[in-house]
């Protein structure tokens, strides 16, 4: 298991048996607060880093998720679709939001490391 | 530069999320806008509302001034009484929507006559002008006394109780939309049973100097302050309309289900011409209650579609807690409204199923 690498759009990365397992920060979900529904991409879908392929929706707002890596969507988190709050619950592990299959050799080298985001999220608070 | 209101150190230290709106910095939740909404429907909850307008009228020529500028029977309001009322401007489409209180003692001469109006904080200079424009008479004089005054609104099952503990009354006399002025901290303040959200509750404009004092009292007796974003669930809920939204300068007030603030038979206020032409008018889009069939949530703009026909636009939706569903309201062709055919939302290029339901989709069990 890698170390999480995270994307300046709030998405985690970790690298696990040769996937991309991907979520929100937990920055992110709490800037959103009550989340009510995640619409996730398709399994199969082709996907680039950068790219908007999934939404979630807090009361509030309506929010991208963007692909962190380049390659094809392998596996959803099905749990998520009967109920949204485990991601705000627990961001990091059982609300996960997808595996991503990457044919890069090193795929995270583009992303921020723990650090960087930290720096990145002081002062982003509101 | 946008306004702050007295309380705004309070929603700072509260670590409420700050917003630009309409001019002013309100906090939109403190932490979970359904926690919030859930306080105010189960117990209760405070909203800071300080930034909505409040102007005051005195004399001979105010209830003149008010049965020319709104449309509710200004003429017909007992002293303690308030009325929901609209502004409109000539065509017939809205200007605001205001409360309108009347003041005086019943026995007091006309001449003493005094007034309230609370008006939306986006549209406060509009109104102010369009009333200092109609003002006559020296002796009649209007007051914006936003500036100087703190507005909270204490809304919930438990808001009257809690409130006639702060303010040492008993408020079980006082009527649903009456107001009343009451001593408290030896200043003269103005309460009514007003609110936003659906619920029981009261509305306190106090001079800003006691804001501190109305803070402490609410804290000692455990009311949880609340933001707008409950404020809009809450309201939305209880089918409210929100100025922007199911108001606007081309909506009037009678499509968007609201002749019961128009008095009959129209005329005599601004508009009034104009308005009574559209009355008999079934072609104008009304507004209706859409339940959409997933989670999803359909925003001010989404178009709403029917056998495959555009048939109107989204004004307001979000996720009902109470109801537990997304809910949106929307102005409609008046036939499509009647028909049986199924509905779709285009929620950012996606289609939601939804059905029409009765408004309001919350009315409270009254005890």
């Amino acid at each position: 298991m890698s170390e999480k690498r995270y994307a300046p759009t709030h998405e985690w990365v970790e690298i696990k048996d040769g996937f991309a397992v991907v979520g929100l920060t937990r920055f992110a979900v709490e800037q959103l607060t009550d989340v009510i529904y995640i619409d996730l991409p398709k399994v199969g879908a082709s996907v680039s880093a950068g790219q908007p392929i999934a939404e979630i929706e807090s009361v509030k707002a309506v929010s991208d998720i963007y692909a962190p890596v380049d390659g094809e969507i392998t596996e959803v988190n099905t749990a998520l679709s009967s109920d949204a709050s485990i991601v705000s619950r627990d961001p990091f592990g059982e609300g996960w939001l997808f595996k991503i299959k990457t044919a890069n050799a090193n795929p995270t080298s583009h992303l921020l490391d723990n650090a960087g985001y930290e720096a990145q999220i002081a002062g982003q608070a509101h | 530069m946008s306004l702050k209101t007295p309380l705004y150190n309070l929603h700072i230290s509260l670590g409420g999320r700050m917003v630009d709106f309409a001019g002013w910095q309100m906090p939109v939740q403190y932490k979970s806008i359904v926690e919030e909404h859930n306080f105010v429907r189960q117990s209760v909850g405070a909203f800071d509302i300080s930034h909505m307008g409040r102007f005051r009228l005195y004399g001979p020529g105010s209830q003149a001034l008010l049965m020319q500028s709104v449309t509710c029977p200004v003429d017909s309001i007992q002293p303690g009484q308030v009325k929901y009322g609209l502004v409109l401007n000539a065509l017939g489409g809205t200007s605001d929507d205001v409360l309108v209180y009347r003041l005086n003692d019943p026995d007091d001469l006309p001449s003493k006559d005094q007034w309230a109006l609370v008006v939306n904080a986006s549209n406060r200079e509009k109104i102010w002008t369009v009333l200092l424009a109609a003002i006559e008479g020296p002796e009649t004089r209007i007051i914006d006394e936003t500036l100087d005054t703190t507005m909270v609104a204490i809304q919930g099952p438990k808001a009257m109780e809690i409130c006639g503990r702060i303010a040492g009354v008993d408020f079980s006399g006082l009527g649903n939309y009456h107001s009343r002025s009451i001593q408290w901290k030896d200043h003269e303040i103005l309460v009514s049973r007003t609110g936003y959200t659906g619920e029981d509750g009261m509305e306190w404009s106090i001079p800003s100097y006691l804001s501190d004092s109305l803070v402490s009292a609410l804290a000692f007796e455990g009311v949880p302050w609340c933001g707008l974003g409950c404020r809009d669930t809450l309201r939305l809920e209880a089918a409210m309309p929100l100025y922007g939204h199911e108001l606007e300068e081309n909506i009037d007030p009678l499509q968007s289900g609201l002749s019961f603030a128009v008095r009959k038979p129209i005329a005599g206020f601004v508009g009034a011409e104009c308005l009574a032409k559209l009355e008999g008018d079934t072609s104008r889009p009304i507004r209706k209650g859409l339940r959409l069939s997933g989670k999803r949530i359909a925003r001010q703009g989404d178009k709403v579609y029917q056998d495959g026909k555009e048939i109107g636009v989204v004004t307001s939706g979000t996720f009902g807690p109470t109801v537990g569903a997304s809910i949106a309201m929307a102005l409609v062709d008046p036939a499509a409204a009647q028909s049986p055919l199924a509905v779709e939302v285009d929620v950012r290029g996606k289609r939601e199923e939804a059905n029409w339901t009765p408004l309001p989709f919350y009315k409270r069990v009254k005890s």
